[in-house]
């Protein structure tokens, strides 16, 4: 079958790869309808995240249908069309049992890697590292999907692919985002990063009841994207003063929660961006936290930092006292998409929530390579890229 | 086949190890606190170790920054291509220092005869040529040789202090793991001593002789096979097992597993203890971790692998996991699974079968 694997910094190639099988009892094998290049994807094309091997299969957000089932599988049948959340979770152990999907205790069978790195291992997830399972991920014609019964959603054959596509991450991950926030009424939330998971976050804000929604993002295209579909007030931080800018959207208290949808590759205008793409290229740091740095200092006091953007490892210059003198309370995680994926699902069925508006461009598989480039260097006002592995791309 | 590893990939890995240096301290707490019997500080060998470890570092640092003009006081030409070869030993020096630091035990400063013995060999190797001065290579080499010495001689008081203070001989190894299944299901499944191959990687069988002894066959480092019969000198039904080796067998151990009900229906919490000879010392268990057979991690593996096994009914396996060594993650050939079967041993094959194993 064809695939979309990581064969170096900054390249992909699809290949010809032999197909999955059942390895474990509750696998199933998917048929790949539809897949998507996640942002954080890109931080495994720059080479940000350790334990990649050359030819490993990418792609984490895919759905499709099940061709092939094990003996231990009692839900799904084949045939089932499916949307597969990207943590994968065994539904047994402590983690699970309390809904922590992400943080599954079984299905990362390299944990150690992860325990020496972080202290104690996550979930394994799809196509993202060997520190992370070494799982083969869905940009591919066929992926095998372990513990089927626990993680894949069934869903109705009259939604389309692209309305049901983003559940398995980027949906559950900005609503999750808005919802560790706590929205009351009259909160006012900043989002910083306007792409795929920042748009969705700012959707899910106003859903969780927000009064006004702020996005942060230097793409002017971006920021457009969140005016016209959500009508939100927007700060190009290019060319404003973030902090002032907010200060005087909030009468001077500053957001009521901040959502930091942007991680560990954020961009700034120097000298501070240049500083930490400095230190982060000689890898005295390995994430550069700029926009996390800023959504601390300008939350309200008592307010919430939401950290959805993805981090790897250590940071530096972390505004500490800012967080503890000002009872700030942050909140993150890997998406605990099993959880979600009812609820959404519902919403979108009622048509309150339409998560395509997100895509910009669709392709074939077989166009990974040039997807991923004009993803990275935001050519032709990409926000999210599907790939169609059945070489027709969507129109 | 193993792919080339991209350089600029090698690379992230190195902020990392800043991280786990952060770690030491931690990990100096927990094993004081494992340690309770543990002699007070005073002449059993730490107080060398620590001058070690601080002599280690110094000397690392002169290598790393001036490695020139160390070449210089060795005897080497100044600008010998060995400058590189010179600023790596000096990495290796810091790294053992940190260790030994982090703590003054047997395993970091036996590390240092490792290292004193690769100095010696490069010292000897470069006695020959003709460029090097002969005179200061000597006194180098004898330098070397003193302090390798002085590494033993610490390594051997450090490993008597800590059979003084454990009872016994040899190396220990504490691991917990938290399983969601009752104290009863988790101790009758270890209790059933054939099931132990399905989750120990090592452990090739295990045949019980009668209600006491049981004949047990693993897989050592370098192929090799060691066999030994264990008699069970504790059985505390649905709270602990403990089992030690008869004499005659290849491995001298003896350990418990304990079980004990989580808090607030977590299911057991299960504390392994063990402690054994190891086939050759303190020197084959440095060689043995570098194959990635330290036991400690071992059981670490094993551990989760049997938790794996209790909550889920079998083995979780990822493509990478499938198959050893580093490979992509992507499907495996039926002939890459074939070569992987073929080599593995039986035990790893029961590994594989208790997949197919219904949950227990």
């Amino acid at each position: 079958m064809r695939a979309n694997c990581w064969m170096g910094v900054k390249r992909v190639e699809v290949v010809d790869v032999p197909e999955p099988r059942i390895l474990n009892s509750q696998d199933v094998i998917i048929r790949v309808t539809s897949t998507a290049i996640c942002g954080s994807d890109l931080h495994l094309y720059n080479g940000y995240v350790p334990t990649m091997e050359k030819g490993d299969i990418l792609g984490h957000e895919f759905m499709g249908e099940v061709v092939e089932r094990g003996p231990g599988v009692r839900k799904l049948k084949v045939g089932d069309r499916v949307v597969v959340p990207f943590p994968i979770a065994c539904g047994a152990c402590n983690s699970c049992k309390q809904q922590l999907y992400s943080l599954c205790e079984n299905t990362n069978p390299n944990a150690w890697i992860a325990e020496k790195l972080w202290g104690h291992s996550p979930a394994g997830l799809f196509g993202y590292s060997h520190m992370l399972g070494g799982y083969a991920g869905g940009q591919a014609e066929f992926v095998r999907v372990p513990f089927a019964d626990i993680g894949p959603i069934k869903v109705p054959d009259d939604l389309s692919d692209e309305k049901v596509l983003f559940l398995s991450d980027i949906l559950p991950t900005g609503w999750m985002g808005a919802e560790m926030c706590n929205i009351k009424p009259g909160d006012i939330i900043a989002v910083w990063g306007a792409g795929p998971v920042g748009l969705l976050a700012m959707k899910s804000a106003l859903l969780l009841g927000a009064e006004r929604v702020i996005a942060i993002d230097r793409f002017p295209y971006r920021l457009r994207k969140a005016r016209e579909h959500m009508g939100l007030e927007c700060i190009n931080y290019a060319e404003t003063d973030v902090r002032e800018a907010l200060e005087a959207m909030t009468g001077g208290r500053g957001p009521d929660a901040c959502i930091d949808a942007v991680g560990m590759e954020a961009h700034f205008p120097a000298p501070l961006g240049l500083y930490d793409k400095a230190k982060q290229a000689v890898r005295l740091e390995t994430d550069r936290p700029i926009a996390l740095r800023q959504a601390i200092m300008a939350c309200r006091n008592g307010g919430t930092v939401s950290v959805i953007g993805v981090y790897g490892g250590l940071i530096d210059k972390f505004p500490m006292g800012s967080v503890m003198n000002r009872s700030l309370t942050i909140r993150s995680g890997q998406t605990h998409v099993h959880r979600y994926l009812k609820p959404l699902l519902d919403r979108i069925r009622k048509g309150e929530l339409d998560p395509s508006f997100v895509i910009s461009h669709r392709m074939r598989l077989d166009q990974a390579a040039e997807a991923f480039d004009m993803f990275l260097n935001k050519q032709d006002d990409c926000v999210k890229v599907v790939l169609s592995p059945n070489g027709r791309a969507a129109a | 086949m193993i792919a080339a590893p991209d350089v600029r990939n090698l690379l992230n890995v190195w902020p990392w190890i800043g991280i786990m240096i952060n770690t030491i301290p931690n990990e100096t707490k927990r094993s004081e606190m494992y340690d309770v019997d543990r002699i007070e500080e005073g002449g059993d060998g730490r107080g060398l170790a620590r001058a070690l470890g601080y002599f280690s570092i110094g000397l690392g640092a002169a290598e790393v920054a001036a490695p020139r003009a160390m070449a210089n006081l060795i005897g080497l030409h100044r600008r010998t291509p060995q400058a590189g070869l010179l600023r790596a030993f000096g990495l290796r020096e810091i790294g053992s220092g940190l260790s030994i630091l982090a703590r003054p035990s047997a395993a970091p400063v036996g590390s240092r005869v490792v290292g004193d013995v690769l100095d010696a060999a490069v010292l000897l190797a470069v006695l020959g040529r003709k460029q090097t001065r002969k005179k200061r290579a000597l006194v180098a080499l004898a330098a070397v040789l003193g302090v390798a010495a002085l590494d033993v001689y610490c390594t051997q008081r450090l490993r008597k202090t800590r059979s003084v203070a454990n009872g016994q001989q040899g190396v220990q190894v504490k691991k917990a793991i938290t399983i969601s299944r009752p104290p009863e299901e988790v101790y009758g499944f270890w209790r059933d001593f054939k099931n132990l191959p399905r989750f120990m990687s090592h452990l090739l069988s295990v045949e019980i002789l009668d209600d006491k002894r049981s004949h047990w066959t693993a897989r050592a480092p370098a192929g090799q096979q060691v066999e030994w019969t264990a008699e069970l000198s504790e059985d505390v039904p649905n709270q602990q097992i403990a089992w030690r080796s008869l004499p005659g067998g290849d491995i001298e151990h003896g350990g418990s597993v304990s079980f004990r009900p989580a808090p607030g229906n977590r299911g057991t919490e299960i504390l392994v203890d063990l402690s054994y000879a190891p086939p050759v010392g303190s020197l084959g268990r440095i060689i043995a971790s570098l194959f990635g057979e330290e036991p400690a991690q071992q059981i670490d593996a094993d551990l989760r692998v049997l938790k794996q096994v209790l909550e889920t009914g079998e083995v979780v396996q990822s493509d990478a996991s499938i198959r050893h060594g580093l490979h992509p993650a992507r499907p495996s050939r039926d002939s890459e699974l074939l070569a992987e079967q073929s080599g593995r041993s039986a035990g790893s094959l029961d590994r594989l079968e208790a997949e197919k194993v219904g949950k227990c």
